[in-house]
């Protein structure tokens, strides 16, 4: 059985999951075994409507008196056992940031080798994994063996379309409780506190301005901050600018800043690195503006004006005040 | 409270990624070397946390003898100590870096340094494979908590924050403890020359990693440069010129007008 790990909302399996599950099922298909689906929660139970139509057959509710909220290491044994349990050779969990921590537990438990952020895996005849994964972010492939009794892969984010089954499972849904010891309980969510929120966060605006160093100072953020305004959108940045502290982390586009995937991207300034790149490759659009026209990012975008920042944003600020 | 953090040397890649001829490595001749930034920010907080409660920062990295300067990167930052796994070079799976590292703690153990705290990046910036921390933990029978972006000690408690959509999670950790971070937790110091000159001087510990991966394998066979559409931008115009045409594909091309 291939074992998927499906992480869901008050009952509703999130879109990350629901696509580790495409990856999941295709390896179900090419072992010719079962689908299953290990779900935690109260709510856990509730989805087995949900998941039928991606093909699980069997959901394995797993509960534990001690097992309310999140705890990484009691998830990752519970995974683990019921893997055992059930015989499961794969274990494929999404590419999140739980994802990773509970299939890095279980790897542990399992003694394991695990692969990360996959973006194909094939299966040879004598059940080796095959695979491509993501590295740097995705701006470069590694093509990979896996091989072991007992293996741990990653779906990387948004590589898997979301995609029902050819044919729809009644899945049979059983409780696992595993035996867990205090010890599997040290590290659990203690409570969890409500963020300041302004704006529209990054990953969710539909346009984003985005600031390099060309920028030059914290204040000409106001000019950017305005063109974001006037088009309803938000303010992002090059990790060159937050690392001159004119801006704060949470601004960061990039591998190891925000993922974005607005209509538009408004480049200005950036130069175009790789590790910025893969923060906004699911733009729809970039428009760069740089004074460079050897830029990295003008062979990257879209659309290009070669200019300097500092006249071209205070100009179409204006004109978009006199259009509106 | 003695604080542990883990880095790895990887290529400072630019606008472009060169492959070496086989395939199996990034060309670096002409980028140079840095550590992931994640990790850079473990160290920091390393450093940080001695200042705050005491003790020593120590630094330790599994590579080969060229990592020494990550290591000296770190010093420099202010860390009190440095030790190398030394290697190859090649390339090792998560699994014998956790254990040669898991052994390493040990050893540094026995010669008399226990760490209260062991900071890892969350992931690496090249390989990701996002299992080294939980499984030096693991092995070290330690608690372990990944993704942090806020880190505070009291007494012998951890308080870590997770960011998570519209809030944070906060986990309460007894020490000793593994914690994983993401880049903005702090903001790593810059060296100041004279830092540099003088971490130049410092000896840094050499140890022969010993680590193996259990059953199974995860090999890397080779890596690949996925196409790119560089197929260069249509370039508006030059300067404030250009701004009828950009609202233009404000209005007409993205409907954001
Ligand atoms: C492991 C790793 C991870 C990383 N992760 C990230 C990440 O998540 N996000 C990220 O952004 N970076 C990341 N980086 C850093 C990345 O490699 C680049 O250093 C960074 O993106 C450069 O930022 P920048 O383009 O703003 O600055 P620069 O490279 O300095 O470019 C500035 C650009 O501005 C232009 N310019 C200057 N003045 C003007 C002006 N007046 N008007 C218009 N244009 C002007 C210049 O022509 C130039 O193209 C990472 C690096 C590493 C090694």
């Amino acid at each position: 059985m291939i074992l998927a790990f499906v992480e869901h909302e008050s009952g509703l399996p999130d879109e990350l999951s629901l696509e580790a599950l495409s990856l999941a099922r295709e390896l179900a298909t090419a072992e010719g075994v079962d689908l299953g689906a290990a779900v935690f929660g109260d709510e856990g139970a509730a989805l087995a409507d949900e998941l039928g139509p991606y093909g699980v057959e069997e959901i394995h509710h797993v509960t534990h008196d001690e097992l309310g909220g999140y705890a990484p290491e009691a998830w990752g044994e519970s995974l683990a056992q019921l893997a055992d349990e059930i015989e499961s050779g794969t274990v494929v969990v999404p590419g999140s940031d739980r994802g990773h921590e509970v299939a890095a537990h279980a790897g542990a438990t399992l003694d394991a080798p695990m692969a990360t952020n996959c973006v194909a895996v094939e299966v040879d005849d004598a059940g080796v994994y095959e695979l491509e994964r993501h590295r740097w972010g995705g701006s470069l492939l590694e093509h990979a063996r896996l091989e072991g009794d007992r293996k741990l892969v990653s779906a990387a984010e948004h590589e898997f379309p979301v995609q029902s089954a050819d044919e729809e499972a009644v899945p049979t849904a059983t409780e696992f409780t595993p035996s867990l010891e205090a010890d599997h309980l040290r590290v659990r969510v203690d409570r969890v506190e409500s963020g300041d929120e302004e704006g529209i966060p990054l990953g969710e605006a539909r346009v984003v301005v985005g600031g390099g160093r060309g920028v030059g100072g914290p204040e000409d953020y106001d000019q950017l901050e305005e063109l974001a305004d006037l088009l309803g959108g938000t303010v992002g940045a090059s990790r060159a600018a937050i690392n001159e502290g004119w801006r704060p982390h949470d601004d960061q586009v990039g591998q190891t800043g925000a993922k974005i995937s607005p209509d538009i991207y408004l480049a200005c300034g950036i130069s175009g690195a790789v590790q910025h790149m893969v923060g906004c490759k699911g733009a729809e659009t970039i428009l760069a503006i740089n004074t460079d026209p050897e830029a990295a990012i003008i062979q990257k975008a879209d659309w290009a004006v070669v200019g300097d920042l500092h006249e071209v944003v205070p100009e179409l600020n204006d004109a978009i005040r006199e259009q509106t | 409270m003695n604080v542990l953090a883990c880095v790895k040397r990887v290529p400072n890649t630019g606008a472009k990624i060169v492959l070496t001829d086989d395939n199996q490595r990034i060309d670096a001749s002409n980028l140079g070397f840095t550590m992931s930034p994640h990790e850079e920010c473990a160290i920091e907080e390393a450093i940080q946390q001695v200042e705050a409660h005491g003790g020593s920062a120590h630094v330790l990295t599994l590579g080969p003898e060229e990592a020494t300067e990550q290591l000296r990167t770190g010093l420099a930052m202010q860390a009190d100590e440095a030790t190398l796994l030394e290697t190859d070079g090649s390339e090792w799976e998560p699994r014998a870096t956790a254990d040669a590292i898991a052994n390493a703690v040990r050893g540094l153990a026995d010669d008399g340094t226990e760490f209260d705290l062991l900071l890892l990046g969350n992931e690496s910036a090249d390989a990701a494979n996002y299992q080294v921390g939980v499984r030096v933990a693991r092995e070290l029978g330690l608690p372990c908590v990944m993704g942090i972006k806020s880190l505070d000690v009291e007494d012998d408690t951890a308080i870590a924050r997770r960011e998570i959509s519209g809030g944070e999670e906060v986990y309460e950790v007894d020490l000793p403890a593994v914690i994983t971070v993401k880049e903005g937790i702090n903001e790593p110091r810059y060296a100041s020359m004279r830092a540099k000159m003088q971490a130049r001087k410092k000896a840094i510990e050499r140890l022969e990693p010993s680590g193996a991966a259990g059953p199974g394998t995860l090999e890397k066979i080779r890596l690949e440069a996925p196409e790119t559409d560089d197929s260069a931008a249509d370039v508006l115009g030059d300067g404030p010129d250009s701004v009828p045409e950009i609202i233009e594909v404000l209005e007409s091309e993205v409907e954001v007008l």
